[in-house]
């Protein structure tokens, strides 16, 4: 029997337009991209031309520090465009699929060197610092998360269905890496999960951010200075399974569509970096609406024209809401809003679901209430002075506090509830990036 | 549109950098945003949706919660005018009330004017928001001090404690010292014939446009805690849990003071750690120093009364919780609280130069809330330390 761990602290937020556990199929758009951007910490150095034929499992990128750790194409196809921004940084490399759909077949003998070599590595992540992994350290474990706990997030066990073989596959496939701890949620049943071997199985109870592998590593295994811990998301444990079992990479991801401005939500079986342009047209109201590239609490706000996030896991479109004129807010009594605090009524309100837009609703102010970080910080880390210690620059301090242990998508519920209205995660972000430079 | 939002709209290019009225940006976006909730929304990169709680809710919800002891306070002072007039028989509620309205609310008048009007300018030249943290000073500050504090004295009071217990340290979030108390450390220290002075200065003695009646100046009226250092006090307690009694406007009902406890502790605002050990430290102390000599006055107070009398449930309830400048972790908290009502207490039996001692035991102890917390979080850097040195 699997260990159970409860967590007292943390948040759900109930909103309105949670993804109806069916998977539709979605016209192909035929234009895929993958963006440097996704994979924090990586300096891309590109490896084809404009006009250059690729199959699936080509190299489109490779990390200029480790050029073994490539970033590969989703489809097969030729490179239509090498996007580049301000001071030439690469935004984007686009990719015309063919519909042939070629991939190269890669050989599994060698765990870490296909894994490299298909580009499936670059979907690995370590703590500290949540960048691209390193593959020249040797990890203490490798943690996968099965469940999100954020508000629209995927259902794991959807997107399982159907590839239950190539998770367990990827799981053992891991295991000859590093020691695999799987986190499953109190309120999954698949057997896949529960009695998944070559691993060890923690179950999590407890609000949102459970899901978060930063929380389940505090819980079971704490990071010290010194040692690497790598992540990988759940579906990309499938990605690895596929790669083993047929030798072929396929980054064929089952996304929700979920959030208040769309109209059915559900799940669409996409590819990683497809063009959005099909799956949102129709499907959502995107006047005055936000999209956002992955999960509402960390995605990235971004356009209908844009390509799935290398790590996305869902699109959530809310309403944007800078046209709402609400007077008087600090006194009215804003029944239909949603608040932890009990100066609104949310809590009469029971099990209601909520449409929250995208304003900040207050002015950026100094630290002023306590504790209000550690309700929803399921973590033994004293966020507030953390975070503290990350605006000062004091690198010993940070140390001390736990940094290494910490990702910015842990302090996602503590921005939401902060009634200062700092940018946690961005903090956090920046502290881990200056951190990272210093340490090197 | 809403006309209100159109008004502020057409303001809005003339105070921008370069428009004519510049120098009232501060002033402009500091109505505007209690007006509208800003619709700025999140940045790419920063979550995406928000709690609809922010610091002007807060400290709206505070003030709230100081308003059954401010009304209190009014009717009282008028109460105590009365009484020493020798006419409150034949006095009508409302025109107590009424008098006292007329003489609290230029003190207050003058708390909001000075310490917003600082305010205002810092934020205007740091280019900031308005911050939101006087409005709840500026209500405390009336309320702590007797009813015959000269305005003048007043300005000079407020203006002294948000420059130097506030804005130098960089705002609301940022003071060490509670700028309430400051306020009212600095008018103890500097004007003490206005504070306690010969006991004249907790009823008001004159009349106000017709309200109220001309009391002789020598007219003295001690607080409980006053009677005490004679080592005899002849106020009954179940006044002073009402609030009849002589003393500091807001602080006299502790029924009004548990009115503001309940909703500060619903909404979650004060903490109710931080609240109860206050009330644990004075209790246990008033217990211990029961009887105790002092010179050769024996202590008159229950360890109940201790709670009652004077500043300490409004102390406990809306200084001590101060969240800037209280303990900020949990267990720090209790620490912090029971100190406080333990020092409040030694304070006020062991020292007859100073017969209330809340002040500066929360004072005293806003100084050592970091050394507090700082307890606690490094054990948790211990912690860590042992795990990874193992």
């Amino acid at each position: 029997m699997a260990k159970v761990i409860k967590l007292r602290k943390g948040l759900d937020i109930n909103l309105k337009g949670k993804a109806a556990a069916e998977i539709a199929a979605v016209k192909c758009p035929g234009e895929y991209a993958l963006c440097p951007d996704d994979f924090h910490g990586v300096k891309p150095k590109v490896v084809v031309k404009e006009g250059d034929a690729v199959k699936a499992g080509d190299a489109l990128f490779v990390d200029k520090l480790h050029p073994e750790v490539k970033f590969v194409s989703p489809v097969s196809g030729t490179v239509s465009l090498v996007e580049r921004g301000d001071r030439r940084k690469l935004l984007s490399i686009r990719v015309k699929s063919d519909a042939k759909q070629e991939t190269r077949i890669f050989d599994t003998k060698d765990v870490k060197a296909a894994l490299l070599e298909s580009g499936l590595f670059a979907f690995f992540r370590q703590r500290p610092y949540d960048v691209v992994a390193n593959p020249d350290d040797k990890p203490k474990a490798i943690y996968v998360s099965a469940f999100n706990s954020m508000p629209l997030s995927q259902e794991f066990e959807v997107a399982l269905k159907g590839n239950e073989a190539e998770f367990q596959a990827g799981i053992s496939a891991l295991a000859k890496l590093a020691p695999v701890r799987l986190g499953v949620s109190s309120r999954q049943t698949s057997q896949t999960l529960l009695e998944a071997k070559d691993c060890t199985v923690t179950v999590f109870k407890g609000k949102a951010p459970a899901g978060n592998v930063g929380v389940q590593i505090n819980h079971t295994d704490p990071i010290n200075k010194g040692e690497v811990v790598w992540t990988l998301g759940a579906e990309e444990v499938i990605f690895v399974g596929r790669l083993m079992t047929t030798g072929k990479v396929d980054l064929t991801r089952v996304i929700a569509l979920a959030g208040s401005e769309v109209q059915a939500p559900k799940y669409y079986k996409v590819l990683v970096g497809q063009q959005l342009t099909t799956l949102l047209e129709g499907n959502a109201s995107l006047d005055g609406s936000r999209i956002i590239n992955g999960n509402v609490m960390t995605g990235i706000k971004t356009t209908k024209d844009a390509y799935l996030a290398a790590h996305a896991t869902e699109i959530n479109v809310i309403p944007e809401g800078d046209h709402a004129d609400e007077m008087l807010g600090w006194i009215m009594p804003r029944f239909g809003t949603f608040s932890t605090h009990r100066s609104y009524f949310s809590w009469l309100c029971g099990k209601k679901e909520y449409t929250i837009d995208a304003r900040v609703k207050g002015g950026e102010r100094h630290m002023i209430m306590s504790g209000e970080y550690d309700k929803v910080f399921p973590m033994d880390i004293y966020a507030g002075y953390l975070v503290k210690a990350i605006i000062a620059g004091d690198i010993d301090r940070q140390e001390a506090l736990g940094i290494y242990e910490v990702a910015p998508e842990d302090f996602a519920i503590a921005e939401f509830v902060d009634s200062s209205k700092l940018e946690l995660q961005r903090i956090v972000r920046q502290g881990l990036d200056i951190l990272r430079k210093e340490n090197a | 549109m809403n006309p209100i939002k159109k008004l502020f709209d057409n303001i809005r290019p003339h105070i921008e950098e370069g428009g004519k009225f510049h120098a009232f940006r501060s002033l402009v976006d500091g109505f505007e945003t209690f007006a509208f909730v800003p619709n700025t929304t999140s940045r790419a990169g920063s979550v995406n949706i928000h709690d609809a709680i922010d610091s002007k809710r807060i400290m709206s919800f505070v003030v709230i919660a100081l308003m059954p002891a401010l009304i209190f306070g009014m009717y009282n002072v008028g109460y105590q005018n009365a009484l020493a007039a020798g006419v409150l028989p034949h006095c009508h509620r409302w025109d107590l009330f009424l008098y006292g309205a007329l003489a609290v609310l230029p003190k207050i008048i003058v708390s909001y004017v000075v310490g917003l009007g600082i305010e205002f300018v810092v934020a205007q030249w740091k280019n900031e928001e308005i911050q939101e943290g006087f409005l709840v000073s500026g209500i405390l500050i009336p309320m702590i001090i007797p009813v015959n504090t000269p305005l003048w004295i007043l300005a000079i009071a407020v203006a002294f404690s948000v420059i130097f217990a506030k804005e130098i340290f960089g705002g609301t979030g940022m003071n060490i010292f509670n700028p309430a108390l400051i306020t009212r450390a600095f008018l103890f220290f500097s004007y003490p014939s206005v504070m306690t002075g010969d006991d004249n200065v907790w009823v008001a003695q004159q009349s106000i446009l017709g309200l109220g009646y001309n009391v002789p100046d020598t007219y003295t009226a001690a607080t409980p805690l006053g009677q005490a250092v004679t080592g005899h006090i002849s106020t009954l307690d179940i006044n002073a849990v009402v609030g009849l009694i002589p003393g500091s406007i807001g602080e006299t009902s502790v029924i009004a003071i548990a009115l503001g406890a309940i909703l500060l502790l619903w909404t979650g605002i004060a903490s109710w750690k931080t609240m109860f050990s206050v009330f644990a430290g004075g209790a246990l102390m008033g217990w211990l120093l029961e009887g105790v000599k002092v010179g050769d006055v024996t202590n008159p107070i229950l360890w109940y009364q201790h709670l009652i009398y004077g500043g300490f449930a409004f102390g406990a309830v809306f200084m001590a919780t101060d969240p800037v400048t209280s303990a900020r972790t949990e267990c720090g908290k209790y620490v912090y609280g029971f100190l406080i009502g333990i020092v409040a207490v030694m304070v006020r039996v062991l020292n007859p130069g100073y017969p209330e001692g809340m002040m500066l035991a929360i004072l005293l102890m806003n100084l050592f809330a970091p050394l507090v917390d700082y307890c606690v979080v490094q054990s948790n850097i211990n912690k860590r330390a042992k795990r990874a040195a193992k």
